[in-house]
């Protein structure tokens, strides 16, 4: 399952999405030079708190940030499949869209039309990109519901989104990314509006679905707990920049950056006892003014005075491509001291 | 009821709460009314002094009914709440509102709890004023964690941890003895909501303060609670001390709460029980056992299809409730 050093299918490089904010504000830089890339049939978690940029990185991909008042640097490059998608024409983009690459997202209500059936809705996206005769798209639409395992798929094809509960509305939604069999799907917080139990079912969906139908998938989360269980490798993300990349074991086992680590330490967990949690100190600034040096150094136990005046780079930090934008990394004894 | 032996009593005692919506009729007013929505439907409990009990269930469980209708901002359809003795629903409004002072809430979303057009020193002030307190909305702030430049700014100025602490310091401002944290974290991020869990620790420890500590997350309630009920479908199904419930959880759906929680760690390797289906509607529960219809349990029979599995002590004297005819042999 671990990514093999094959060609990428989707190369993410230097995306710059900046956006000009009200009141003159100043520049919101969202995303910051990001770069990853994602390969053939794995599963790429890209995790973060709000305001880290993750949701405005998924979007850049398929370029569905609003313009204004965001925009896409020049000299950011996200190339799928040999092609740089900021450069095809809006014709070209839609014949990627919805078809080679899919996407779900976070609150399946406001995504599903409210006056469409949800077969129609399950369709569209067939008739569009396949040319399939309404009566075939339809067929597709059940079987599709039956795929993502709707009880009735026959009845329920006629059903509005209103008659549905979260869950399967979430199933429909998951549907009508995968009918055109896309080799990536984009899956930003797809389970986080869910109740527990339908978050299982969701994500053990999500991983059936990828092994029958083999196709890459980008699962943006803030849940570290969800990342450990249902990816292969993990992008974090902090202030609009990655700050650490690894194989999904090697960093659980070895977190490398003190805000991995900070993050880790956070999370309640059912196994442990009653006790105090650790927290991060402070908040996420402002995208309109990341601090100068290390993004993180305000909160990082750890900061030293080279840490406000220079940023690291993304630093070599172990087995499978592990790197960390840290510069404890080439100084690994300040951690050992501070503990 | 089983009740363990009685030190001194305890400061909240619920007993058989229950909150039914009637239903709406149908056309307008004219068809047949829908039947009514058994939101609660016998909850009871106890909270001694200093203590927190973690309320747990998804969305349409009925807990967070449990919360309101206890401090009577929703008026309950039977049942009985005492309060250090008094009986929260039988009180008239003078002597309500002097309870209400010491029985507060906190708010999952305090933005909309939050007056826009009122600075942090205003909605803390306001409390202060009309109790007539001496406390100072500085103390409070800084009780919180929060400085005292924060007084002048509105609510959409702050963060949402930095709302939530005033939250909590507008619930702090009237010196209550107990207070029902609805989904105090639900909304924040990872590193903030330990921020806010641990403020909350150190609150009841510093003020002795009681907590019904309302969530979902069960993993959430484990850093808080000293004993844990579990509802579904309007009823609790699981009470016990924190430490039994996360050790040998007895009915089959804390289990399946408590195997869904995705775990921090890539090599836990541990059965996942993913339940089948959604949660009933609260207004046409299924016979017998309310959770039978997605119940994983092996032992699963006819029984639990026609028969309402009462809440019980197992085994006898643990002051472990379980509402399962197979809580004797629980699932692993």
């Amino acid at each position: 399952m671990t990514a093999t050093p094959g060609a990428a299918l989707l190369r993410v490089r230097d995306l710059k999405t900046y956006f000009v904010t009200e009141h003159g504000r100043g520049t919101a830089r969202a995303v910051d030079e990001v770069s990853f890339d994602l390969y053939p049939g794995e599963t790429l978690g890209i995790v973060g708190e709000s305001g880290c940029g993750k949701t405005v990185t998924s979007l850049s991909i398929l370029r569905l940030v609003p313009e204004p008042p965001g925009h896409i640097l020049p000299g950011s490059l996200i190339e799928f499949e040999g092609r740089n998608l900021l450069a095809l024409a809006p014709r070209e983009l839609r014949s990627v869209r919805g078809n080679q690459i899919a996407m779900i997202f976070q609150e399946p209500m406001t995504s599903l039309n409210p006056v469409f059936t949800v077969g129609d809705q399950i369709a569209e996206a067939a008739i569009i990109h396949q040319r399939l005769s309404r009566r075939a798209a339809r067929a597709r639409a059940i079987e599709m519901l039956k795929l993502v395992g709707i009880p009735d798929p026959a009845q329920r094809v006629d059903d509005y989104p209103h008659q549905m509960s979260g869950g399967m509305r979430q199933r429909v939604m998951i549907a009508m990314a995968l009918i055109c069999h896309p080799k990536v799907l984009i899956a930003d917080e797809p389970t986080t509006a869910l109740d527990v139990t339908i978050q299982a079912q969701i994500l053990e969906l999500l991983d059936r679905l990828q092994n029958e139908l083999g196709m890459a998938v980008l699962l943006i989360t803030h849940d570290l707990g969800v990342v450990a269980g249902h990816t292969d490798r993990v992008v974090v993300m902090y202030a609009g920049r990655v700050v650490e990349t690894a194989p999904t074991t090697e960093l659980f086992e070895r977190p490398t950056h003190p805000y991995t680590e900070g993050l880790l330490a956070a999370v309640p967990r059912v196994d442990a006892p009653l006790s105090r949690l650790h927290a991060i100190p402070g908040q996420v600034p402002a995208a309109t003014a990341w601090p100068a040096g290390c993004r993180f150094h305000p909160r990082c136990p750890y900061a030293w005075e080279k840490c406000a005046a220079q940023e690291p780079p993304l630093l070599d930090a172990g087995e499978g491509g592990h790197t960390a934008r840290c510069w404890l990394v080439t100084e690994p004894e300040r951690r050992q001291a501070k503990r | 009821m089983t009740a363990p032996p009685p030190t001194r009593a305890p400061l909240v005692d619920v007993r058989d709460l229950v909150k039914h919506y009637s239903g709406e009729r149908r056309w307008f007013g004219l068809g047949r009314p829908r039947p009514a929505v058994r939101a609660v439907d016998g909850v009871s409990f106890a909270i001694s002094s200093g203590r927190t009990l973690g309320l747990v269930g998804e969305s349409g469980s009925g807990k967070t009914t449990v919360g309101r209708t206890m401090l009577r901002l929703q008026e309950a359809t039977g049942g009985k709440v005492l309060f250090d003795g008094s009986d929260v629903f039988a009180l008239d409004s003078g002597p309500l509102r002097a309870l209400r002072r010491r029985m507060q809430i906190v708010f999952q979303d305090p933005y909309s709890s939050l007056n826009p057009r009122m600075t942090v020193q205003d909605a803390l002030r306001e409390p202060l004023e009309i109790h007539g307190l001496s406390g100072t909305v500085a103390a409070l702030l800084e009780e919180v964690g929060l400085d005292a430049a924060f007084a002048q700014r509105y609510p959409h100025e702050l963060s949402g941890g930095q709302r939530q602490r005033v939250g909590i310091a507008r619930a702090l401002s009237v010196e209550p003895q107990f207070i029902v944290c609805d989904e105090p974290v639900s909304a924040l991020d990872v590193s903030v909501q330990a921020q806010v869990l641990n403020l909350l620790a150190d609150l009841q420890a510093r003020r002795r303060l009681t907590y019904l500590f309302i969530a979902h997350d069960l993993a959430v309630v484990r850093h808080i609670a000293d004993a844990v009920a579990v509802m579904y479908l309007g009823k609790i199904v699981e009470r016990a001390p924190a430490a039994e419930i996360y050790a040998l959880p007895r009915h089959p759906y804390t289990r399946a709460l408590l195997s869904a929680v995705p775990e921090p760690d890539p090599k836990a390797k541990k059965s996942r029980i993913v339940l089948s289906g959604d949660m009933p509607s609260p207004a046409t529960p299924p016979p017998g056992c309310p959770f039978h219809p997605r119940c994983p349990h092996p032992l699963k029979s006819e029984r639990c299809r026609t028969e309402v599995p009462p809440l019980r002590e197992v085994p006898a004297g643990s002051g472990h409730l379980a509402a399962c005819h197979y809580a004797e042999q629980p699932m692993k």
